[in-house]
C-alpha cells in the first residue's frame, strides 16, 4: 500500500519545538524529526517513551565490577601472588584498597562501551550504513518533521503545518512497504 | 514574604534549650581528678565487654611506640592505643617506674576526657558554620557562572548563608577558647612543645611553629572570617537592591564580586581546613586535605538548601521552583557525594599504600578505635547517596531526596567527628549527651536563623536578568 507523508522543513529549534506540540495537538502522527542536533525536550514533546538505556548501562557497570574483581583476585592473589604495598597477606579484601582504581575504570569502561555498542544496535547503526536522512539540509541548519498524512485531508494539514511557522512544505508519497 | 511560623521559632528554641541544658551536662559530668578517671575506667573495665579485649590486643603494640618517644608526650596516634591499658596486667610486673607510667597515663586520659565536651561543641558548632560557607561558595558559583536555572533558590541561598556570621562568631569563640588556653583541644598550642629546654619538647611541632602559632593562626582565622563575611554582607545587599534597580548594574557588580570571591574561598577555605582541622594532628599532613573538607562542605550545603526548598515548597512557598530545580540539587548532591569519596580514598589509598608511620598512623588510631563511625561513615556517604540518587527519577521524588539528605548530613557529621575526635579524646570517644545536645543546640540556632533571614526579603528575586530562565527551568 502506498503510504504518503508530509515532510515540513524549520529552521528554528523554538518553533519547531512548538510545531510538533501543535502536531500532536491536531492528533496527527509525526513518524520522525530530524535536526542538525539534539534538541532538548523533543522526545518528550513527541511522547516518545523514555530510553531504558540507564538501566542497561547499570547492568554492564555490574558485569564491569565483577569482572575486575574476579580479573584481579586472580592476577594479583591466585596465579602470582604478589606483595602489595609492604603487606603481604596474600588476601584480596586485605588488598582491596590497592584494587579500588582497577575496579572502578573497568566499571567505567564496561558501562561505556557496552551502552554505545547497545545504543548502535538498538538504532540500526553500523559502518558504511546508507544514511536514511530524507534531506541532506537536517545535518546543516534545518529541521525536518515527517508527518504521517494516513487518510486526513491533506490540504487541511498542509494549512496548518504551514502556521506552525513551516518554510517548506512536500509531499512525498512511497510506493510499495514503508 | 515569608513570615517565620510560630512553630517553627518554637522548635528552633527547644532544641536550642535542650542543646544548652546537654552541653552544661556535659561539661559538669567530666572527670576534675585523676581519681574519678580510675572509677570511671574500673567501672568501665568490669562491664566493657569487646572494647577492652580489643584494646588489650593492642596494647603489646602501642608499647613497643611508647619506648621511641620518650617523655614526648602525646604523639596522638601511637599514645592513644595506649589508653585502653590500664596498667594493671602490664605494668604489674614493672618497676616503680611503670607507677609513674600509670600515673602520667591516668592524667593523659583525663585531659581527654575533659576534652570531650570541647570537642563536641567544636565539631557541632563547626559543622553548621561549614554548611553555611559551602552555601556561599555555591550561590557564588551560581553567580559567577551566571546559572540560569538556580535564581529562583537565590534567597534560600541567602537564608542558608544567613547563618555565616552567627556562626562565625561561635567557631571564634571556640577558636578564642582554646587560644586562651581554656582548652586543651588543640595540642601543639602547648607552649611546652616548642620549648627546646622542655622535657615535653617536640622536634616536629617546633619547626612549624612559624606558621603555627597561636598569634598567626587567630590573625588567619580573623582574616579568613572577616573576607567570607565581607562577600556575603555586600552580595546580599546587592541582591536586595536590585530588586529595586532600574538596570542590571547590581547583578554585574555582584558577577566581579563573586568571581573575586571564589579566588579567596578557594585559598582561604584550603588553608582554613589545615588550621581549624589538620592542626588537630600537628605530626600528620595530607595536601588534598583542603579539598577533601571543601567536598564535604559543598554536599553538606547543597543537602540543606534541597532540604530548605523542600520543606518551604510543603508549606505552600517557592510555586515556581518545580521538579527540575529538585532534580538539579539533587544532582549536585550526588555528584559531590562521588566527589568526596574520590577525595576521600585518593588520601586514604596513598597513605595506606605507602605505608610510611607518620602518614598511616592517622588511619590506624581511626580504624582501630574508631571502627563503626569511620566505616559506618564511608556507606552513609557513599554507598547510600550513590545507590539512592543514581536512577534520575528518584533525583525528582522529594521524599527521596530528603530520605537521602538527611542520612548524607548525618554521614558528614561523623566525617567531622571522625577528622576532629581521635586527635582530641583519643578512645575516649562516645556519641552521647555532650555531642548530641552540642548538634541540638546549634541545629535549633541554625534553623531559627536561617528562617528568620527567609524573612528579611522577597522569597524570589525580581529583577534578576536570569530569573525568567529559572522560572521555566525544564528538563
Amino acid at each position: 500500500m502506498a503510504s504518503k507523508v508530509i515532510h515540513a522543513i524549520y529552521n528554528d529549534d523554538d518553533i519547531l519545538m512548538n510545531a510538533v506540540k501543535s502536531v500532536r495537538q491536531a492528533h496527527y502522527h509525526i513518524d520522525e524529526v530530524y535536526t542538525p542536533f539534539p534538541v532538548h525536550g523533543l522526545d518528550k514533546a513527541m511522547g516518545l517513551e523514555g530510553t531504558r538505556i540507564a538501566i542497561a548501562s547499570f547492568m554492564y557497570g555490574v558485569v564491569g565490577l565483577t569482572v575486575a574483581i574476579l580479573m584481579m583476585n586472580f592476577i594479583m592473589i591466585e596465579d602470582w601472588p604478589q606483595d602489595i604495598g609492604g603487606k603481604p597477606s596474600f588476601s584480596y579484601l586485605e588488598n582491596m584498597p590497592a584494587f579500588v582504581p582497577i575496579m572502578f575504570e573497568m566499571t567505567v569502561f564496561f558501562a561505556a562501551h557496552l551502552m554505545v555498542i547497545t545504543f548502535y544496535l538498538r538504532s540500526k547503526l553500523w559502518p558504511f550504513k546508507k544514511a536514511e536522512n530524507p534531506d541532506p539540509r537536517t545535518t546543516d541548519d534545518h529541521f525536518l518533521m515527517a508527518i504521517d498524512a494516513g487518510h486526513h485531508n491533506v490540504d487541511e494539514m498542509m494549512s496548518m503545518l504551514k502556521e506552525t511557522g513551516a518554510v517548506e512544505l512536500s509531499l512525498i508519497e512511497n510506493e510499495g512497504d514503508h | 514574604m515569608y513570615t517565620l511560623p510560630n512553630k517553627l521559632k518554637v522548635f528552633a528554641l527547644v532544641f536550642m534549650v535542650v542543646g544548652a541544658i546537654g552541653i552544661v551536662a556535659g561539661f559538669l559530668s567530666t572527670p576534675k581528678t585523676v581519681e574519678e578517671v580510675e572509677a570511671i575506667m574500673a567501672e568501665a573495665h568490669h562491664d566493657g565487654g569487646h572494647a577492652t579485649s580489643e584494646h588489650d590486643a593492642a596494647a603489646p603494640e602501642a608499647h613497643q611506640s611508647m619506648g621511641h618517644h620518650n617523655g614526648q608526650e602525646m604523639d596522638h596516634g601511637s599514645h592513644d592505643m595506649t589508653a585502653g591499658d590500664h596498667g594493671s596486667e602490664e605494668h604489674g610486673s614493672g618497676a616503680h617506674g611503670a607507677q609513674d607510667a600509670h600515673q602520667e597515663h591516668m592524667e593523659h586520659v583525663m585531659h581527654q576526657m575533659q576534652n570531650r565536651p570541647w570537642s563536641a561543641l567544636y565539631i557541632a558548632s563547626f559543622f553548621f558554620f561549614m554548611i553555611a560557607l559551602g552555601a556561599l561558595a555555591f550561590y557564588a558559583i551560581q553567580y559567577a557562572a551566571q546559572a540560569g536555572w538556580s535564581p529562583v533558590l537565590f534567597r534560600v541561598m541567602e537564608a542558608v548563608t544567613g547563618y555565616l556570621p552567627v556562626a562565625s562568631i561561635g567557631v571564634l569563640i571556640l577558636l578564642l577558647c582554646s587560644a586562651l588556653g581554656i582548652n586543651h583541644i588543640f595540642h601543639w598550642m602547648d607552649a611546652d612543645l616548642v620549648n627546646p629546654d622542655s622535657p615535653h619538647f617536640d622536634k616536629i611541632i617546633a619547626g612549624k611553629s612559624g606558621y603555627l602559632n597561636v598569634p598567626f593562626f587567630m590573625i588567619r582565622a580573623v582574616i579568613f572570617l572577616l573576607g567570607w563575611n565581607l562577600y556575603r554582607w555586600v552580595s546580599r545587599k546587592n541582591s536586595i537592591a536590585d530588586d529595586h534597580a532600574e538596570d542590571h548594574s547590581f547583578f554585574k557588580k555582584n558577577f566581579k564580586l563573586s568571581a573575586g570571591f571564589l579566588v579567596f574561598f578557594i585559598v582561604t577555605e584550603s588553608i582554613m581546613s589545615w588550621d581549624w582541622i589538620m592542626s588537630f594532628d600537628p605530626h600528620w599532613f595530607s595536601t588534598l586535605f583542603g579539598w577533601y573538607v571543601f567536598a564535604g562542605m559543598m554536599v553538606c550545603a547543597i543537602t540543606v538548601i534541597a532540604l530548605v526548598t523542600i520543606f518551604l515548597k510543603s508549606q505552600g512557598y517557592l510555586e515556581e521552583v518545580n521538579d527540575s530545580h529538585i532534580h538539579d540539587l539533587a544532582k549536585f548532591m550526588f555528584g559531590f557525594s562521588i566527589f568526596w569519596t574520590y577525595l576521600w580514598f585518593s588520601q586514604f589509598m596513598l597513605i595506606w599504600y605507602a605505608n610510611i608511620p607518620e602518614e598511616v598512623t592517622y588511619f590506624i588510631t581511626r580504624i582501630e578505635d574508631y571502627k563503626l563511625p569511620f566505616f559506618g561513615m564511608i556507606a552513609m556517604n557513599f554507598l547510600f547517596p550513590l545507590l539512592l540518587l543514581m536512577n534520575s527519577d528518584y533525583k525528582r521524588v522529594n521524599w527521596f531526596v530528603v530520605m537521602a539528605g538527611v542520612v548524607i548530613l548525618a554521614g558528614h557529621y561523623l566525617d567531622v567527628f571522625n577528622m576532629v575526635m581521635p586527635a582530641t579524646v583519643g578512645d575516649t570517644w562516645m556519641i552521647g549527651v555532650p555531642e548530641l545536645s552540642s548538634v541540638c543546640f546549634f541545629f535549633g540556632l541554625f534553623v531559627y536563623v536561617v528562617f528568620n533571614t527567609l524573612t528579611k526579603a522577597p522569597m524570589v528575586p525580581k529583577k534578576n536578568p536570569f530569573i525568567n530562565e529559572s522560572k521555566h527551568f525544564h528538563y
